[in-house]
């Protein structure tokens, strides 16, 4: 069998504190917002990346590499269920969707 | 009101002391979440799509006014302004910040609460009708016995490391509420020829396969409860598979062996186990009935509650539905919906539980019940009450007129806030009690249970609705698929699946059309719609729900 050819991820996980959804920026910190995630397209790079965030427990709880593609704004969610963790859930206006106003 | 005799103060004083410790030990870095993880989930503490999740039990579904404004406090205080009445008879919280999670715990301690899971593969909390204690089709109050066994359960030496999770379930009703044929065990209290007993039933559950429990023993004196619950159990510790998780549920136990030969290790493994039980059990039987007395009822006249029926239509139209038949006719079980259309099932807001709670000490006896249907019940109520509270409700806006019709709707949190989901269920809820809001039809429709869960786990119950939903994922797309016939009460059945799901914008119209269907296809009004599916099977209905297919095979 071929071998997956290798798609587009972002770092991702839960914070510590908080439980919100964070994401790996290009400068190795934590940011709260999808669209300023690092797109990561190398393989080995997304490895390393996912190491160094498993290491930062006192952070990020369960980090794992999710597909997105490049986007205008920055990295889309390829599927709902990450498009909901960037959004927030669809039947009150909390999480995400509510904290973009107050930056 | 009867409190758990080990979940005293003291011991929850210490229990939240030790986990406010192990909390503080995580952010500090002295635990990893791999050591924090099951620590957490022993105290209810998930961690969810969006943010900690927190758990609170309520002991079979039944609490009174001061813990129903704690809850409230909770909401207001550390959460965003509400909770969530779930199908287990609990309430969460899906808001909760790792810090504050301690002196949320010490909070609820005040009032008797406690978010501690039973969890490993033991047995696990006893459920029991929501209705106990004032139904009229009641032969006794089944919590005592349901709190028998938890005591004899709690660190039973023999049953620590069953194959796999144990439930039981209790009623002491002929219609059944606490859904006792989807539990590894199901107990009904009966009586025969003036003396007590149980109708036991075994090997049924939800999730994965879908089994309807069966009849084991149709009368069991109440005195050999205890023998013969340790009987099964123990058959079942010896003949469970262990070899995968999937099957290792006694209702596979009893599918692969069959009910007879279950049946006969039981009664053999009961009859070595009996002399052993030598009437301590009966002892404590007789002070839990004690500590679970009905409150003293009020005598009085009840012209008041027909008065205001004949005058206000929108009070009859909730008494119609939202009241159920109480052991003393002067008396009513109100059942306050929390599924006014558009709303998530089962959330409440804090200004409604401390509504709620008010009336509960108001109008009665300060008692209040969850049903696993994800409403809130008021479960003695004197009839010439019944305006007042009727009003009160309207102002807190929980006078939705719809128990048991097609807008209330049990739906599990699904992909809104589960992290195991494989699509949403809040919004199909929501979706569909709004169209058949806008419609007019649901008082004509009549009793109609929708169930939808977001996941195979089923904790939406979608397996035993009439119309069941289950939200799946097809190659990256929500997609919903449809079970008819199902029924969780006494005459139970596991619901059919139609046919190959609907996507998110199509699954209202696929309802919409079984609807009309079963409008065109009934009787009378009188045939409800599971009758219907009953008397006709599968195939008028899969004919509406997917008429192209249909045309193409004519
Ligand atoms: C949101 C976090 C939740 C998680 C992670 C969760 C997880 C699960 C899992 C894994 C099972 C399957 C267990 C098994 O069959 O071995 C299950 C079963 C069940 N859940 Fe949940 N659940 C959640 C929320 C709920 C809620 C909100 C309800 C009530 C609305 C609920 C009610 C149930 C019920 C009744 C079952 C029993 C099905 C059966 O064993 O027959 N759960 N849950
Ligand atoms: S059925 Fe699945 S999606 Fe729904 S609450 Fe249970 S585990 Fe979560």
């Amino acid at each position: 069998m071929m071998p997956k050819a290798f798609t587009p991820k972002v770092v991702t996980a839960n914070d510590l504190l908080l439980g919100d959804v964070i994401y790996m920026a290009a400068d190795g910190t934590w940011v709260r917002s999808l669209a300023q995630a690092e797109i990561i397209s190398d393989e080995a790079e997304a490895q390393i990346r996912l190491l160094d965030a498993a290491r930062q427990q006192d952070r990020a709880v369960g980090a794992y590499l999710a597909d997105v593609t490049a986007g205008t704004r920055g990295p889309a969610p390829v599927h709902f269920r990450e498009a909901f963790r960037a959004t927030g859930p669809s039947n009150h206006a909390h999480g995400k969707q509510a904290e973009t106003h107050d930056v | 009101m009867y409190k758990y005799s080990d979940f005293d103060t003291a011991f929850l004083a210490e229990r939240n002391a030790q986990f406010r410790a192990q909390v503080e030990r995580r952010i500090s870095g002295a635990l990893t979440e791999d050591e924090f993880k099951p620590l957490r989930l022993m105290n209810g503490l998930y961690l969810q799509l969006h943010a900690y999740m927190l758990r609170v039990a309520i002991p079979y579904g039944t609490l009174n006014s001061a813990q129903m404004r704690m809850l409230a406090h909770l909401a207001q205080r550390w959460d965003k302004g509400y909770g969530h009445f779930t199908t287990r008879q609990n309430i969460q919280y899906n808001w909760p910040k790792l810090r504050d999670v301690p002196d949320m715990l010490d909070a609820l301690a005040q009032v008797g609460l406690h978010a501690i899971q039973t969890s490993g593969n033991t047995i696990r909390n006893v459920t029991a009708d929501h209705f106990a204690g004032a139904a009229a089709d009641e032969v006794a109050d089944p919590r005592p016995y349901a709190e028998l066994i938890r005591q004899w359960s709690t660190d039973h030496p023999e049953f620590q490391f069953l194959g796999r999770k144990f439930k039981i379930a209790v009623t002491g009703a002929t219609a059944d509420r606490a859904v006792i044929r989807a539990h590894d065990i199901g107990l009904r209290l009966r009586e025969r020829d003036g003396a007590r007993g149980f109708e036991v039933l075994v090997g049924g559950g939800l999730g994965r396969t879908p089994m309807i429990g069966q009849v084991i023993r149709d009368f069991l004196p109440e005195a050999d409860l205890l023998a013969y619950l340790e009987a099964i159990v123990a058959v079942y510790n010896l003949l469970g598979r262990r070899d995968n998780k999937y099957k290792a549920r006694i209702k596979i136990t009893v599918h692969e062996n069959g009910i007879d030969r279950i049946r006969s290790l039981t009664e053999a493994e009961f009859a070595r186990r009996r002399p052993t039980f030598k009437g301590a059990d009966q002892r404590l039987l007789a002070d839990l009935y004690t500590a679970f007395a009905p409150p003293a009822l009020r005598q009085g006249d009840t012209t008041a509650f027909q008065r205001a029926r004949d005058a206000d239509p929108v009070f009859r139209a909730w008494s119609d539905t939202n009241l159920s038949a109480h052991r003393s006719s002067d008396h009513a079980i109100v059942s306050i919906s929390l599924k006014k259309p558009g709303a998530t099932p089962g959330d409440a807001t804090a200004a409604q539980m401390r509504a709620l709670a008010d009336l509960a000490e108001t109008f009665g006896y300060d008692e209040l019940r969850i049903s696993h249907e994800q409403n809130v019940i008021l479960p003695h109520v004197h009839r010439a009450d019944l305006p007042a509270l009727h009003a009160a409700l309207r102002d807190a806006d929980l006078a939705t007129a719809n128990i048991g019709l097609i807008s209330d709707i049990i739906a599990c949190p699904g992909m809104d806030y589960c992290a195991l989901a494989t699509a949403r269920s809040i919004p199909v809820a929501q979706q569909i009690a709004t169209r058949f809001e806008t419609l007019k039809l649901e008082h004509d429709i009549g009793p109609l249970k929708i169930k939808i869960s977001g996941c195979i786990n089923a904790c939406g119950h979608h397996h035993v609705g009439h119309i069941g939903i289950l939200g799946l994922d097809r190659a990256g797309v929500e997609n919903y698929q449809i079970t008819l016939g199902g029924d969780h009460t006494e005459t139970a059945a596991i619901g059919e699946r139609a046919g190959p799901g609907f996507a998110a914008d199509e699954i209202v119209p696929a309802i919409e059309r079984l609807v009309h269907a079963y409008l065109d296809l009934r009787t009378s009004p009188e045939e409800t719609f599971l009758h219907t599916c009953r008397r006709l099977g599968l195939a008028p209905f899969k004919a509406a729900l997917y008429p192209a297919q249909t045309m193409a095979a004519e």
